[in-house]
């Protein structure tokens, strides 16, 4: 008992730093000002944050004003004085069968934020009850050398957040080790570049709907006969070949753009090719690389959302379109709930990304 | 009418009448050509200039004649276009560790410390040394230069002094035949420049280096050569002048500056370049 609470302290104090890790530049920073300009800066930013909250509540609230009055001259030109009075009434009653479906109010998204953190813990709890009924059944079935049976209930919306980071990091992997390399012989040969450059030039501008379709194409018919699914294949190959342009260019220029000077020195000094890549032209060109990872990163997630969608892989983009598709009163709030979160979660994977580079790199790179 | 005899010495000398065996650096015929849109361009042409074995020689001359052309094609960074460059007979092909080169930016890495940039040549001269030794030589050097205490400073946190110090430390631990200088000392300010000479001379006197250095400076010129060289301007430059400096050595700032020839010496570089 004691070493479970340990290790919840544990668990606590690297969340703790985990976040402080993000934040240091940030708070750090706010920490040397003087703390008048300090408060300064946080007041004008909860003012900011405060206004953004007031026009969105005021335009919701125009918006379904407008809406609700089509709704009411609606059924009182097609069935009259009474029909529209009932309407009326039943708008301002509150009923969600005759709500205006519009722009939801900040309130109503926090609402649907609630409810989707406690549908998770319902979905959560059915799940681990499904796991000890099924325990022993599974255990005897492995012993058979039959598959386990596993639970194929509705995911909640914090499964999809993390199905969708894992399609986004293993479409980023797949560009990580696709662009870095080939970007780095791009940028040690010019032959190479006159080679590539068409292939990028051509390649890079193409919409990431259309490379889902290239990647359908071509996975489809490899995973023929296979019962996998291959929606999350697809779309995880889609996502890496989407992002994947910006560190091809920035690793190849990076490369090819190393100080002339700390080639010299590797002239000088004859170091062979190896040494000279790992020793000098690599971390020379690391914040390049970086910046372009860093491109990556957020152009995957950001492409993540419609190729979900396509692809009808689980993830936060298929919640979207599910959503948008099912028109339940609340469905528009939980979609305002799914931007916010598609948001705060490519701030915080560019923020991860920043602390990384600026652990491993000699130039140290301000967040904007 | 001191000056007039070393002029007339000179001359001879750097038609090249050393004994071969006391010639470190040997420069024939030097040629450089850098082909442009309107023909050719020749920077050097009919440059000979020979270097004994452990002298120090200063190279003056101005802008864009092409003294740091000279030194990178002797560096081996720059093609020869004609003529030939031998160091102890040898004729040279590319750059090598045996021609070390301060630059004139440090140009040290900067995601390594002050010992690991030493040790990046260190180690691909001294392949068979210990670790250990390595790390000695290392050391011994970046403390030579007064940098004891950063060791373990990454180059980019040091200062523009600095750094320069881990370059002359960097170039004399690999021990080369020759030290090839580009104005080592032109971007710093004139008290950091006044140690690093210090510095410089301190350790070439301990370990008698042929160096080559070019330089601005016509005091620095003198206070470190053993003889000065003046390059006429370009296009087509070649040797127009070699100044023996006959001061003792070891030596010091206030003594060079007390002596009665600085001033004549002063004298003959500043009519050089002023003409």
């Amino acid at each position: 008992m004691k070493q479970s609470v340990s290790l919840n302290t544990a668990g606590k104090i690297a969340r703790f730093n985990f976040f402080r890790f993000l934040f240091q530049g940030s708070v750090s920073k706010l920490k040397q000002m003087d703390p008048k300009v300090a408060l300064k800066k946080v007041a004008i930013s909860i003012t900011s944050i405060l206004l953004f909250l007031g026009l969105w509540y005021m335009g919701a609230k125009a918006l379904y004003n407008k809406e609700a009055d089509f709704k009411i001259n609606k059924a009182l030109e097609e069935r009259g004085q009474a029909a529209a009075d009932a309407e009326a009434a039943c708008i301002a009653s509150g009923n969600p069968d005759c709500q205006p479906n519009t722009l939801p109010s900040p309130a109503q998204v926090w609402t649907s934020f609630n409810s989707l953190l406690k549908d998770h813990g319902i979905i959560s709890a059915d799940k681990a009850a499904f796991k000890v009924k099924t325990a022993a059944l599974n255990a005897k079935r492995e012993a058979d050398g039959l598959d386990p049976i596993v639970y194929t209930g509705r995911p909640s919306f914090v499964d999809q957040i993390f199905r969708s980071l894992t399609t986004v990091f293993a479409g980023f992997l797949l560009a990580l080790f696709i662009a870095v390399p080939l970007g780095i012989f791009i940028g040690l040969s010019p032959n190479l570049k006159s080679a590539f450059n068409w292939f990028i030039q051509v390649f890079k501008p193409v919409s990431p709907v259309v490379w889902y379709l290239l990647v359908f194409m071509i996975v489809k018919t490899v995973l023929i006969g296979s019962n996998d699914d291959s929606s999350f294949t697809i779309s995880f190959i889609s996502v890496g070949l989407c992002s994947m342009w910006a560190t091809l260019v920035n690793t190849a220029m990076g490369v090819s753009s190393v100080d002339k000077d700390y080639i010299n020195v590797a002239k000088v000094l004859k170091l062979g090719t190896v040494q000279k890549i790992f020793k000098v032209i690599l971390p020379s060109s690391l914040p390049l690389i970086f910046t372009g990872l860093k491109i990556t990163l957020s152009v995957g997630w950001m492409v993540l959302i419609a190729i979900e969608l396509l692809a009808q892989s689980p993830g936060l983009g298929t919640f979207v379109w599910e959503e948008f598709q099912n028109g339940a009163n609340d469905s528009n709030a939980k979609i305002i709930v799914a931007m916010f979160v598609i948001g705060i979660i490519g701030f915080l994977l560019d923020r991860i990304m920043l602390a990384i580079q600026n652990s491993v790199s000699f130039v140290k790179t301000d967040a904007i | 009418m001191s000056t007039l005899t070393a002029n007339k010495t000179a001359d001879f000398e750097h038609n090249g009448i050393f004994p071969s065996n006391e010639v470190m650096l040997d420069l024939k015929n030097l040629k450089k050509v850098y082909p442009t849109p309107k023909g050719d361009y020749v920077v050097l042409e009919d440059l000979n200039l020979q270097i004994r074995k452990e002298e120090f020689v200063t190279i003056i001359g101005h802008s864009g004649c092409g003294k740091t052309t000279m030194l990178s094609m002797i560096a081996g960074l720059n093609e020869i276009s004609g003529g030939n460059i031998s160091v102890l007979g040898k004729h040279i092909k590319g750059p090598g560790p045996d021609r070390g080169v301060i630059f004139q930016a440090p140009s040290l890495m900067p995601w390594m410390t002050s010992l690991q940039n030493v040790l990046l040549g260190v180690n691909q001269v001294f392949p068979h040394a210990t670790k250990a030794q390595r790390n000695d030589i290392a050391k011994y050097y970046l403390q030579k230069v007064g940098l004891e205490d950063a060791f373990h400073k990454k180059a980019a946190d040091l200062s523009q002094g600095m750094q320069q110090r881990v370059g002359i430390a960097r170039a004399f631990a690999i021990k080369p035949k020759v030290l090839l200088l580009d104005e080592p000392f032109g971007m710093l300010d004139s008290l950091t420049r006044g140690e690093l000479q210090d510095i410089l001379i301190e350790i070439w006197n301990k370990e008698k280096i042929t160096a080559v250095m070019i330089t601005h400076d016509v005091d620095e010129a003198i206070f470190l050569a053993d003889r000065v060289v003046m390059m006429t301007s370009g296009p087509r430059a070649k040797i127009g002048d070699v100044l023996s400096i006959d001061f003792e050595r070891p030596r010091t700032r206030k003594s060079v500056l007390e002596h009665d020839d600085y001033y004549k010496y002063r004298k003959h570089l500043i009519d050089f370049l002023e003409h």
